[in-house]
């Protein structure tokens, strides 16, 4: 439901800080208008929960695709680069 | 690997303990691959990128004292190799993504009715779901305009702060910020749209 009062949100402003809500990256005032406006709203809190759900998602996302094997060509070079840098040869 | 394993791991590699390489080598070869297969959208581009990114990274190595800022160092020369690459990628959407078309449509301003999105309260846990998904999400992912997948990737996949990833992509803080929730809208559209399609089935 749209709360009313002067400082209150509307949906569409609550939408554009829902990011910066979960990563907890809003001001503090900012932070208490959004969770006003969300506790009275079904619709703000169905879809901050869509969002939630699919950043999570993002998180755990880990690609089936591997890189081919190091070829022993390769390390051999980068170990020597590594030396070189620290100073072991 | 946690932020604090990965810290370790460059202090050790940066005071060169050679024990440390293969482990370092081996764990930026595969996030590499990984970053630049969805910036490129070419096996063969990802696999020069990961073998580039890692020559340049040991080049350099003296250049870099705090292995608090290996990671950030190691993505800005990724990226660097991937840009160098986009003229072949397959992905080239450049267009911007509105806020308005990544609203979903339903009764906002009656707070009693239900939006029209897919059931998301009652998924199984994200670990299983990122696994039975993977193919989804690689396809919403792959599909983000450029501008805003970058971010997604930096942010959301590898757990990079804003502040980091503004400094790989020479962005502001506020930009990192606003194409991050732009393309996470744009990610949840999508999965949304897939979730639907599997109710229904």
């Amino acid at each position: 439901m749209e709360s009313q009062g002067h400082d209150a949100l509307a949906c569409s402003e609550v939408f554009e800080l829902l990011s910066d809500y979960l990563d907890g990256s809003l001001a503090p005032e900012d932070c208490e208008r959004v969770r006003r406006h969300i506790h009275d709203c079904a619709p703000c809190v169905e879809f901050l929960e869509s969002l939630r759900q699919s950043v999570s998602l993002c998180r755990e996302y880990g690609s089936i695709e591997r890189p081919a094997p190091l070829s022993p060509d390769v390390r051999e070079r980068l170990m020597e680069l590594y030396r070189r840098a620290t100073h072991q040869e | 690997m946690d932020r604090q394993q990965e810290i370790d791991l460059a202090r050790a590699v940066l005071g060169g303990d050679t024990a440390a390489f293969d482990q370092f080598v081996e764990l930026y070869r595969t996030k590499i691959f990984q970053y630049s297969y969805l910036m490129c959208g070419q096996r063969e581009d990802a696999e020069e990128v990961s073998q580039d990114t890692l020559l340049k990274v040991f080049e350099n190595l003296n250049q870099l004292r705090e292995p608090e800022r290996m990671k950030a160092w190691v993505f800005r020369i990724a990226k660097n190799a991937c840009l160098m690459k986009r003229r072949r990628s397959i992905f080239a959407p450049k267009y911007e993504l509105s806020l308005e078309d990544l609203m979903p449509p339903g009764e906002w301003h009656d707070g009693e009715r239900r939006l029209e999105i897919a059931d998301w309260k009652n998924l199984p846990d994200a670990e299983y779901l990122a696994r039975e998904m993977s193919g989804a999400l690689r396809k919403a992912i792959a599909e983000l305009p450029e501008i805003y997948r970058s971010v997604v990737l930096l942010r959301d996949l590898e757990e990079m702060t804003t502040e980091e990833a503004a400094e790989i992509l020479d962005l502001s803080i506020d930009a990192v910020k606003t194409r991050l929730h732009r393309g996470r809208l744009a990610i949840r559209k999508k999965l949304d749209d897939y979730l639907r399609t599997a109710e229904r089935v």
